[in-house]
């Protein structure tokens, strides 16, 4: 009935979905199977793409050819560029999105690629030979052949539901969990963990009293993630803010007995950063209130998501709670927020391609790897994708840097430091954020899926190319002209900055705080003639690198600094065991994981400085 | 090849040649059995570790070498972590030099200059900051240098640079604070408070900089070269300070025509004093030779004892000697010598922008002055002997590009640049400080976010 695939995906979430699309991107033949075609490219949680650090990497997907980008710029219903002030490393898009018009246009998308085929099934276990995956088994005892198979099965795993004392199985709400996976998995040597998340009781919009809340409305001039001609956002529909108090908090604590967190009952490890509502006033009981974001749920429904107020006490004490938050008085509940159990495997386990170094061809992404988030998940579906295709074709993994793309900095912290917790992505983890900027991302990363063959990259190239002789060319025109100080002093003063004493270089003009292009254009008519060739993209792009050139080229130097360790190569077969002045863990450590280089192996959690010193010694340095 | 080095059995004297009784010690996992081979006493192998046996070793032809004292340590108890043997004879060098050359036939390899310490470091006993710190411990030959290497090797740098460390975590996290979680409900502390706290970390690690100077000198000794023009006393004061008659004098002009050197010792300083051929014309070519190795060594000190004859010299002349031998960051003091032959009074010199001491060579007048004046240079009081003193120069450019990273922090926040772009500043200086009192993680960082902020939607 089925042909062999060169991949099979097995889960279509947003790790799935990218993973299908990257390896038929590149021609492989694909099979995406999944329980339920009717939940592809679910948000089960909140209904938002994007956010500080998260837009970063959707916009880097976009650069290498996915879809996260494009589909959340045809469903938005609201985007917003975050943290404007603090510095362009850290200005971020975030986009709330229409959650069942993003299923649907992924689905749409996904079927509209003649490389990927579909199947509605459970999959039961992977069919292995020879310490080499083969194709995958399903609950109907089905045997599809395939060269490699990418399990993104996340939260489904033996998943379990809690709702106060009720517990059951379930892959998230309305959802059968997976079985028999995990189990194999074991069978075959690796080693599994649990791990917890939580999500927020959905409420009906009808019911809230939106005058008693802050509108969080959407930018005035909105942006987008992909860097191919999607359509401009219309029609934004705002976020509001409300918050909880004491009130709130008293009742919540009501339902502290019957807790399945209190009470141990979940034994899965959450994410400190995302605490559920009764984690937070118990943890900082200091604090009188809580904020909320109320955010809508899409365009064609009522339905709203309580972000802030994730809980797994019983329904009733959620449903009273929520009642005391100021707006919400006569909130009616769609569905209450739980707490889910889920098996992970520790991503060590993994090689830096995504494949697993117990079975050949076999490899993971998502929450499987311990994560958490749609980008995050998407973001290792592409690659695993792209590197399943590689090993067919007998090619070099993609390997991206942690000077590269936060996508690189991702699986390189979680194959070599693991995960205790939902790994989510933050700004600091990256130690060249500088550079992986939102704006560059399209300059970063398209010539590399460009020289990598990824279908339909020449008019991406062509507008990579274009937009870096754009911004060689403004940087040309500030170095070369002079600005008069009558021409100049009067939005200078204006900003509060020292008035030109004579004539100035405008890019050293640009330089100073709070001066940017376009207040120079406005007042400089000839500037502004010139840059009217320009695309806005190529101006902010060009005005980046221009008015922070020093801060990029020290972060660069910096990079070149620390690939001198990445450069320091140790083969596979350096035998660790034999070096008795390392330690114990990091003999161990090293001796599983196999570092590419000195700077990977000293970034694997449980090898000290002394440890790399030593290293140093051993090979002659 | 490389596992052979750092696993076979070595062998070195431990003590100086010359004493009345000479160390010898051998470190590796057959050390132990290979002393037994020669070793006529008890049996050494079936000795407990830290325990200390009398006996003979006898050559191959057993004849007795040496009667000795042989210190068992039995691995991991012992400084190399590796099973160690330390033998006490008598401090004749022959006797040290045939029992080596025994071992050495039973296949023992001699230890390289610093190999038991490198072997420690290997063996984890000790850090990279403390094994640094054993290497200024052998090589420091006065007291002050060995309470400066004994205070590193118990961690006194380290938990001195712990306590400047956390104040950066602290700093570090409240800037990636405000950078990650800009879109949470927490307060960001304020510009003010984070200059406050640079300034505070700032002047830490001035403090540990400016011990650098002081910790320099007494682990390596300060070049002070005394100089002037020929027969103004120069080999005369040599000799009155160190209170020996070490130089020849005569009242030849031009008698000293190579540089002498020996060491002076101002309470636990140690000044390398360099006594000099005057500098005049050369009458001959062997003194143009030494009148170049004056210039040289003149180069090569921090302190310049000027030494003019205030019978001989106007000011104009003094004047003119100094311009020619100032050099950068020297530090110059001035002898106006033979004052026993003159009368000639201190308001004289009031021009000079030097510091002056009239003295009598001859008459040892003021050598005190002197000497306090010379430990003046290193120490000015403001460091106390319990203080951690920086005497290694990798953790001294340590502390200098930290503090270098902290300044452009400032520089940032006055010139009104985002915060991922000072995040970027205070990174360098953790990794700088990193580089002493190891990494500061991404993850310590987060954690101690966690931990103080109610973070998470």
């Amino acid at each position: 009935m089925f042909p062999e695939y060169d991949v099979i995906v097995v889960g279509a979430g947003h790790a799935g979905s990218e993973a299908a699309v990257a390896a038929a991107n590149l021609g492989s033949k694909v099979l995406l199977v999944t329980m339920n075609m009717d939940t592809i490219a679910q948000m089960s949680c909140n209904p938002a793409m994007g956010g500080v650090a998260k837009g970063q990497i959707v916009r880097e997907i976009d650069a290498l050819g996915g879809y996260s980008g494009i589909v959340t710029d045809h469903t938005m219903i609201q985007f917003r560029m975050l943290n404007l002030s603090k510095g362009p490393a850290m200005w971020s898009p975030r986009a709330q999105s229409d959650r069942m018009a993003f299923a649907a246009k992924w689905r749409q998308m996904l079927e509209n690629h003649s490389n990927i085929d579909f199947w509605q099934e459970m999959v039961t276990g992977i069919v292995v030979k020879n310490k080499r995956v083969v194709g995958v088994r399903t609950a109907l005892g089905l045997e599809i052949p395939s060269k490699t198979v990418i399990l993104t099965n996340g939260t489904f795993l033996n998943g379990i539901i809690h709702i106060g004392e009720k517990q059951f199985g379930g892959g998230r709400a309305g959802a059968r969990a997976a079985t028999g996976i995990t189990e194999q998995l074991l069978e075959l040597g690796f080693e599994s963990g649990r791990m917890k998340t939580g999500t927020p009781p959905r409420v009906d919009g009808r019911s809230l009293d939106w005058d008693k809340m802050e509108t969080q409305p959407g930018d005035e001039n909105p942006g987008k993630f992909s860097f191919t001609d999607t359509p401009k956002l219309e029609k934004q529909i705002p976020c509001h803010i409300a918050y909880t108090n004491l009130d709130v908090h008293d009742t919540l604590k009501t339902g502290f007995d019957r807790s399945p967190m209190f009470a141990g009952r979940i034994q899965g490890i959450g994410p400190r950063y995302c605490p559920s509502i009764e984690d937070k006033i118990e943890r900082f009981s200091e604090k009188d209130r809580h904020q909320l974001f109320v955010e809508p749920e899409g365009r064609n429904t009522n339905e709203i998501y309580v972000n802030g107020f994730s809980s797994s006490l019983p329904e009733d004490v959620q449903f009273k709670a929520l009642r005391k938050i100021i707006g919400f008085e006569n909130a009616k509940m769609f569905r209450p927020g739980y707490a889910i159990e889920y098996d992970f495997f520790q991503p060590t386990q993994l090689t830096l391609s995504l494949e697993t170094r117990l079975i050949e061809n076999l490899f993971f992404a998502g929450q499987i790897n311990g994560t958490t988030g749609y980008e995050e998940a998407a973001g290792q579906g592409m690659i695993a994708g792209m590197n399943a295709h590689f090993k067919i074709k007998e090619e070099q993994p993609l390997i991206l840097k942690r000077s590269e793309a936060y996508i690189g900095v991702l699986i390189d912290d979680l194959i070599n430091k693991g995960t205790d917790e939902p790994y989510r992505m933050f700004t600091s983890r990256a130690e060249h954020r500088i550079l992986l900027r939102q704006d560059n991302a399209d300059l970063r990363l398209t010539p590399i899926a460009h020289k990598l063959g990824v279908m339909n990259m020449d008019e991406r190239l062509a507008r990579v190319e274009k937009k870096l002789i754009g911004i060689k060319s403004i940087g040309a025109y500030l170095e070369k002209y002079s600005v008069l100080p009558d021409d100049i002093n009067p939005y200078l003063l204006e900003n509060n900055s020292a008035p030109l004493k004579q004539k100035g270089k405008l890019i050293k003009v640009l330089a100073r705080p709070h001066l940017g292009i376009d207040g120079l254009r406005e007042n400089l008519p000839e500037f502004d003639q010139f840059l009217n060739d320009f695309d806005s993209e190529i101006i902010n792009s060009a005005e980046i690198h221009l008015k922070y050139a020093g801060y990029i080229n020290k972060e660069k130097e910096m990079v070149s600094k620390m690939n001198r360790l990445e450069d320091v190569i140790l083969s596979d077969d350096f035998d660790y065991s034999q070096i008795k002045s390392l330690s114990l863990e990091a003999r161990e450590k090293l001796e599983t994981l196999k570092p590419k280089s000195i700077g990977q192996a000293s970034r694997i959690s449980g090898v000290s400085p002394s440890d790399i010193s030593v290293l140093l010694v051993y090979i002659g340095r | 090849m490389l596992q052979d080095r750092t696993s076979d059995t070595i062998i070195a004297p431990t003590t100086p040649s010359g004493g009345a009784i000479g160390v010898i010690r051998l470190s590796g996992n057959d050390s132990i059995n290979i002393v037994n081979q020669v070793f006529h006493g008890k049996d050494l192998s079936t000795q407990s570790s830290h325990t200390v046996h009398f006996g003979t070793i006898r050559s191959d032809k057993n004849q007795i070498i040496d009667e000795v004292l042989v210190s068992i340590f039995i691995a991991p108890h012992s400084y190399t972590k590796e099973n160690v043997v330390e033998i006490s004879c008598h401090g004749s060098d022959y006797i040290i030099q045939t029992l080596i050359q025994l071992f050495v036939k039973k296949g023992v390899r001699m230890a390289e200059p610093g190999e038991f310490t490198m072997r420690a470091y290997l063996n984890g006993q000790m850090d990279l900051a403390q094994a640094e710190a054993v290497a200024d411990l052998i090589a420091a030959d006065s007291k002050n240098a060995h309470d400066i290497a004994m205070n590193h090797l118990r961690g006194g740098i380290s938990n001195d640079l712990q306590g400047l460390r956390q104040k950066l975590v602290d700093f570090a996290s409240l800037i990636e604070l405000e950078l990650d979680f800009g879109e949470e409900d927490v307060s960001f502390a304020n510009r003010d408070e984070l200059r406050k706290l640079v300034a505070q970390i700032q002047k830490m690690i001035r403090q540990l900089m400016d011990s650098f100077k002081y910790g320099n000198a007494i682990k390596n000794g300060i070049n002070t070269v005394i100089a002037g023009r020929p027969n103004a006393g120069k080999s005369t004061l040599l000799n009155a300070l160190l209170n020996e008659e070490r130089a020849i004098v005569s009242s030849i002009a031009g008698t000293t025509r190579d540089t002498i050197e020996e060491i002076l010792n101002i309470k636990g300083i140690q000044f390398r004093l360099i006594d000099t051929a005057g500098i005049r014309e050369a009458q001959d070519q062997i003194e143009a030779i030494g009148v170049e190795k004056t210039m040289e060594k003149i180069n090569q000190s921090a302190i310049l004892l000027y030494v003019f004859d205030v019978n001989e010299l106007s000011i104009d002349d003094v004047k003119s000697d100094l311009n020619n031998l100032q050099r950068d960051g020297m530090t110059i003091l001035v002898i106006a010598n033979k004052i026993d032959k003159s009368n000639i009074s201190e308001s004289v010199f009031n021009e000079l922008e030097y510091q002056i001491i009239l003295t009598s060579a001859t008459d040892k007048t003021n050598l005190e002055t002197i000497k306090s004046k010379l430990f003046s240079f290193i120490n000015d009081g403001q460091i106390q002997s319990d203080q951690t003193i920086i005497s290694n120069i990798r953790h001294q450019e340590a502390l200098q590009n930290a503090h270098q990273s902290l300044t452009d922090v400032i520089l940032g926040m006055d010139n009104e640049v985002s915060s991922d772009f000072i995040a970027m500043d205070i990174r360098q200086s953790l990794y700088h400080l990193g580089t002493i009192t190891g990494d500061v993680s991404v993850d310590e960082i987060l954690g101690n976010i966690f931990g103080k902020f109610c973070i998470g939607k």
